[in-house]
């Protein structure tokens, strides 16, 4: 379980991040949703390590990330798997080499085991024939796909996706969505998910926390979403055409 | 750089791929340049100084010292400069815009020392044997060319080569080139390394990289002549 307290960022003296907690547990897929530019993609990666907070406290599983020893900050990094928006995938390597990178660095396995690992991975996100492949080679879609591998392939207990759907068709951002939620109940991972995608709010949002403005301004389940009267998230589930037409009248 | 680092295969490997990358791949241009160099050198020489009361090993003797003193070491540094230093800049930046380094932090990796340190060491492990191709590629070619077009005997030419030689001026390059594959490798792997923005800032990145190794060149060079070739710093 990923626990964070009061996080607070401000960039240049602009406040992205004001005073938002949370907690995500293991085995559900959480959402993080809200506009462009309300602090999603910072809260995840203060989440992670890669920006630290003004302020806050993040744990995972009771181990305090921001101010443990750096031994415990590396040693929780490596139970961290993250997607990226863009796939981030190493363009000087080949997909199987890519996924094997993490069991390389950190691992001592037998190569012949690291290579059935990345195998299986690959399976698992429907790659198999795309070992030798290059990153640039691959769609948008497949890209996702081996990122996926990638940051499941050492085990991890927490995943992260910021905006994994983003670039993608509605039916591969589906595909995407569906392998996400499936590996988060088949590895009981903490997935967390950063996304303004109607498709994913709908679809595999166990947990869910509406960002506005840089502040929390509710958090629930999918099933509840549609039903609450927060003007914000109303105007920000309500904002597409489609999504008006289907709202349901009172 | 050197704390949290991974493990010493890890580095050997990358410096040994980053040598043949930023060492071995430059050999073509460095030969290149030399060659011209030394070539052109040896005809400027031949028409600038010789006289009947001089006599043509001078040739020999002008091309000796400015290649070894500056052509090999200063000069290839700003080619040196011009295309691993872009290089650096540009792989590392379009690394950071593409979130690859971020996804290597996430991993617990720690990217300076996992990425700026092996293209150091490969610059500083390759960059003198390129200075010492170039020397012997630009004084070959002066050689050839001050033989076959301004008629200065090849007798002429090495005797000039062995005149007054002073072996310290072999060491005075190579240590300019230590210090100058520090400066262009570090300062590029700066500039790309904290990059933010597009497509945009990866080249700017680069064009910084090499204006300012190449600032930092002159400036070393200047430098360095003045404290290795004062006879108190004399090794």
């Amino acid at each position: 379980m990923i626990e964070f307290q009061h996080i607070s960022k401000a960039f240049d003296g602009k406040k992205v991040l004001d005073g938002v907690s949370g907690k995500f547990e293991q085995g559900k897929v959480n959402l993080i949703i809200g506009e462009s530019g309300t602090g999603k993609s910072v809260l995840i990666k203060c989440i992670v390590g890669l920006i630290r907070p003004d302020q806050g406290s993040i744990a995972f599983d009771g181990r305090d990330f921001l101010n443990g020893s750096k031994d415990r900050t590396v040693g929780v990094r490596k139970e961290i798997g993250m997607l990226f928006q863009g796939g981030a995938l190493f363009d000087s390597k080949n997909v199987e080499e890519n996924v094997l990178f993490p069991l390389d660095m950190l691992t001592d396995m037998p190569q012949d085991a690291k290579l059935d690992r990345v195998n299986f991975c690959l399976q698992r996100v429907g790659l198999s024939n795309a070992n030798k492949k290059m990153p640039n080679e691959l769609s948008g879609g497949m890209q996702k796909r081996v990122g996926v591998a990638r940051a499941i392939v050492n085990n991890s207990k927490y995943l992260f996706c910021d905006e994994p759907t983003s670039g993608l068709d509605a039916k591969t951002g589906l595909l995407i969505d569906e392998l996400i939620q499936e590996l988060t109940y088949e590895y009981d991972i903490a997935t967390i998910v950063v996304t303004h995608d109607m498709d994913s709010i709908v679809s595999i949002g166990d947990y869910i926390l509406f960002l506005h403005q840089g502040r929390k301004t509710w958090e629930g389940a999918s099933a509840d979403i549609f039903h609450v009267d927060v003007e914000a998230l109303k105007d920000f589930l309500f904002a597409s055409k489609l999504m008006r037409m289907a709202k349901p009248q009172a | 750089m050197f704390v949290n680092r991974e493990r010493v295969k890890t580095y050997i490997r990358q410096t040994l791929e980053e040598c043949v990358s930023i060492g071995v791949n430059s050999i073509f241009l460095v030969a290149i340049v030399s060659i011209f160099a030394g070539a052109v050198a040896s005809i400027q020489i031949y028409h600038t100084l010789t006289s009947p009361l001089l006599g043509d090993f001078l040739v020999g003797y002008g091309v000796r010292e400015m290649t070894i003193l500056e052509t090999a070491p200063t000069v290839m540094a700003i080619v040196f400069a011009a295309r691993v230093g872009s290089s650096i800049a540009g792989q590392l930046g379009s690394m950071r815009i593409s979130e690859q380094i971020d996804a290597l932090e996430i991993l617990g990796i720690n990217t300076t020392s996992y990425l700026v340190l092996p293209k150091i060491l490969a610059s500083i492990l390759t960059y003198p044997f390129l200075v010492i191709i170039s020397a012997f590629l630009a004084i070959y070619s002066g050689l050839i060319s001050s033989q076959f077009a301004v008629s200065v005997a090849p007798a002429d030419y090495i005797y000039g080569l062995r005149h007054a030689f002073d072996p310290y001026s072999v060491y005075f390059a190579i240590y300019k080139s230590i210090v100058y594959a520090f400066l262009i490798s570090s300062i590029s792997a700066y500039r790309g390394f904290y990059i933010s923005g597009g497509a945009v800032a990866i080249g700017k990145a680069s064009t910084r990289a090499v204006t300012d190794s190449c600032i930092a060149i002159l400036l070393a060079d200047y430098i360095l002549t003045q404290l290795l070739l004062h006879p108190s710093f004399k090794i």
